[in-house]
């Protein structure tokens, strides 16, 4: 078959994968920015005793395969099956989808909880001071000041991670989860046709392209302080560009 | 002439870093009106002394009171964090750094301390703040992020948002030492009608000529002690001190 | 427990310290590759010449976008086709012959390893002073000697971090060859987990060698980093 051919034959199912592939993606990455803002506070306010099992944490994630931990989550939890029975968490842990979603959200949850924490650290430290000299509470300082600075500071690196989370979802092909790999991978082995890892590939590359434009586009919004006039510059560019 | 009500007072203050002493004691008094200036050579612990003031540096000991409501440290622990909140709600501060807020524009830096402390409506912040803000010469500046502003802008931002919040009393931490020469005039202006309205201010400062026409007192430190005191065309004339008489010599 | 990780017939240990050693030839072998390659890609994207320079960034921009595991496939299924098809012109009676898992793992990781050192690289080239090698023009070096002895040692302390950081990353997915059936410690974990039926434990074992081979990367390329920075003052 001719690459094209391949691409009208199966593409309901290549479809199929993208969506699974996204949404792996996006539902991991959710979960982890919910969960990071409070660890990364921990990292940089609490004393050492309570950071040292966070940083295990961390040094855990950081310093296994994604697909061992992918392994360890849901070839390991049949070990404790009894126990998870008796909890009602089998049914949670026998489906591979959850499997890979609590995985990457995990995994995603460290590298963002360092990701922040590094915001943190870099928010001027003159303007968390002139919160507090006009009497902010520390709450109020956190969310009027340090947390809008540090989301800024840490944009790129976030964006770059979640790249990089949607590269790993590939990897829930390997317990059987239908995302964008498994779905090729199962073409691939009924038609033995090279072509349909190439249109795989296309695939990806046009879901990070996607994904880095909108990024970029956020972080232009974000960062709209630090070079007003160009912004000024580019929203009335599209006004006007809506407005003819 | 009768006495003007006490604002701030500041009582055996001090400081240590590690081991080194750097406030060894210092006692002041800000009655309303007043204009403090608070001289010294670097090191000598004057910006630390005004930072004790609002508690951005906690001091190892010493009492801090402002309208009568005092705050105690005993081996550098203060009160409750809700305590020093509430101290600083009533003295407003300018830094060196200028230290605005580089998310918001000038307006809503201006805004953001009488909305989010204060709890006052939006409306009524923001006819604050563009008054404010038409005060210190920058009315045609509301909506700029501070970096598009000069220094000199900056800093007056600033002052305009620790008017907003309505202090008893405004400290200033060096507040023209970070501007370019010719930015200097428009600060020391501001600062100067302020002092003609009768605000009470305390002010760190290298400006000899503030210090000596704008000041009501001036307090020079040495070695985290007060070395001299005094209004200014007494202790400029006939310096008691010999190290404060050195200091005028040097800087004139 | 301990006796399933004795050596010998008893236990596990053997198998997995052999994967583990698969495991680790795989990623030296790969290095020194992905490396090269890195140089060759870094030089093309800052090349002088647009085709070289589209070619190189191009390069780079792809293999960063695609999943380890899919450029694995690729090189893996497509290389072994390739491959088969040659044979089959060359010799039409021979049988079809396999790819093997470890050429396909150190093709694969040496491509992914490539695409990102030559980031870094090229990272690392534009941060040299210019200043400097200016001076090494105006005291007569040529400009072969000032690659070797003002860019090179620098370039080296600029990227040593990146390159690091990537060395890890590189350890790390190793971990999937063991889907191409490479004997690699994962695989050899999956094959005792098949036994035993202890698949936590034996999982959790895997995850702890890799940890520790990781750890002990960051504790030896710390070192080499304040090593290579000898001489810079250091930012406080």
């Amino acid at each position: 078959m001719n690459p094209i051919d391949i691409l009208s034959t199966y593409w309901p199912r290549l479809l199929d994968g993208t969506l699974m592939t996204i949404k792996l993606t996006l539902m991991g990455a959710l979960i982890a920015a919910v969960v990071s803002p409070g660890l990364a506070l921990i990292r940089t306010q609490a004393g050492p005793l309570v950071q040292a099992p966070l940083r295990l944490y961390v040094s855990f994630v950081r310093g296994t395969p994604i697909l061992a931990q992918l392994f360890l989550i849901f070839y390991g939890s049949g070990q404790f099956r009894p126990l998870l029975q008796e909890w009602g968490l089998w049914g949670f842990f026998r489906d591979p989808f959850n499997c890979a979603l609590l995985t990457f959200a995990l995994n995603s949850t460290a590298y963002q909880t360092e990701i922040l924490r590094g915001g943190i650290l870099g928010v001027p430290s003159g303007e968390i001071e002139a919160a507090k000299a006009i009497g902010m509470t520390r709450a109020k300082t956190m969310q009027r000041v340090i947390f809008p600075h540090a989301y800024r500071i840490a944009w790129p690196a976030l964006g770059n991670e979640v790249i990089l989370l949607m590269k790993a979802s590939a990897l829930a092909s390997v317990v059987t989860v239908f995302d964008l790999m498994g779905r090729t991978r199962q073409v691939f082995s009924k038609t033995f046709d090279f072509s349909v890892y190439l249109w795989a590939a296309l695939i990806y590359l046009c879901i990070t392209a996607i994904f880095v434009i909108v990024w970029r586009q956020a972080e232009h919004r974000l960062s709209r302080h630090l070079n007003p006039n160009a912004w000024e510059r580019s929203k009335d560019k599209s006004l006007k560009a809506t407005q003819s | 002439m009768t006495q003007a009500e006490i604002i701030l007072q500041a009582e055996d203050i001090h400081k240590s870093f590690g081991s080194f002493e750097v406030l060894k004691g210092i006692s002041l008094e800000a009655r309303n009106h007043d204009v403090i200036s608070i001289l010294g050579s670097s090191g000598s612990g004057k910006s630390t002394l005004l930072r004790c003031l609002n508690f951005l540096e906690i001091p190892t000991s010493g009492k801090v009171s402002v309208h009568g409501q005092q705050i105690q440290v005993k081996n550098g622990k203060p009160g409750n964090p809700r305590q020093i909140e509430g101290l600083r709600t009533r003295l407003g501060m300018v830094f060196q750094q200028f230290n605005l807020w580089t998310h918001r524009t000038a307006l809503e830096n201006v805004m953001e301390g009488p909305i989010q402390v204060k709890r006052e409506s939006r409306s009524e912040a923001r006819d604050k703040a563009e008054a404010l803000l038409a005060r210190v010469g920058l009315a045609d500046r509301m909506h700029m992020y501070p970096t598009q502003l000069s220094g000199g802008q900056q800093q007056r931002v600033a002052i305009a948002r620790a008017l907003a919040m309505e202090p008893d009393a405004i400290l200033f931490d060096e507040p023209t030492s970070a501007l370019d020469p010719e930015l200097v005039g428009e600060v020391l202006k501001v600062m100067q009608d302020l002092a003609a309205e009768g605000r009470t201010m305390i002010v760190v400062t290298h400006e000899m000529g503030f210090a000596r026409e704008v000041s009501s007192e001036v307090i020079f430190l040495h070695q985290g002690r007060i070395a001299e005191q005094g209004p200014p065309d007494e202790i400029f004339t006939h310096p008691r001190n010999e190290v404060f008489e050195r200091f005028i010599a040097n800087t004139r | 427990m301990f006796e399933l990780f004795a050596f010998g017939d008893t236990g596990w240990g053997d198998e997995i310290l052999r994967g583990l050693a698969v495991t680790v030839q795989l990623a030296i072998v790969t290095l020194p590759l992905g490396l090269a390659l890195g140089f060759v890609v870094a030089s093309a994207s800052m090349s002088k010449l647009r085709a070289l320079r589209f070619m190189g960034v191009g390069y780079t921009t792809v293999m960063r976008g695609l999943p380890e595991i899919l450029t694995l496939f690729v090189v893996y299924n497509g290389v072994g086709l390739l491959l088969n098809i040659v044979m089959q012109k060359l010799n039409p009676e021979a049988p079809p012959s396999d790819f093997s898992p470890f050429a396909a793992g150190v093709i694969a990781l040496g491509m992914v390893v490539g695409a990102f050192a030559a980031e870094v690289l090229r990272g690392a080239f534009q941060s040299l002073d210019r200043g400097q090698i200016e001076a090494g023009r105006a005291v007569g070096m040529t400009e072969g000697q000032i690659f070797r002895r003002i860019k090179l040692p620098q370039v080296w302390r600029f990227a040593l971090p990146g390159l690091g950081n990537l060395w890890i990353n590189m350890l790390k997915d190793t971990a999937l060859v063991s889907v191409i059936a490479l004997d690699d410690l994962m695989r050899m974990t999956k094959v005792a987990v098949g036994v035993t039926k202890k698949p936590f434990t034996f999982y959790l074992a895997a995850c702890l060698l890799y940890w520790a081979m990781c750890v002990f990367s960051e504790v030896v390329l710390a070192r080499m980093e304040r090593h290579a920075s000898r001489g810079v003052r250091r930012a406080s």
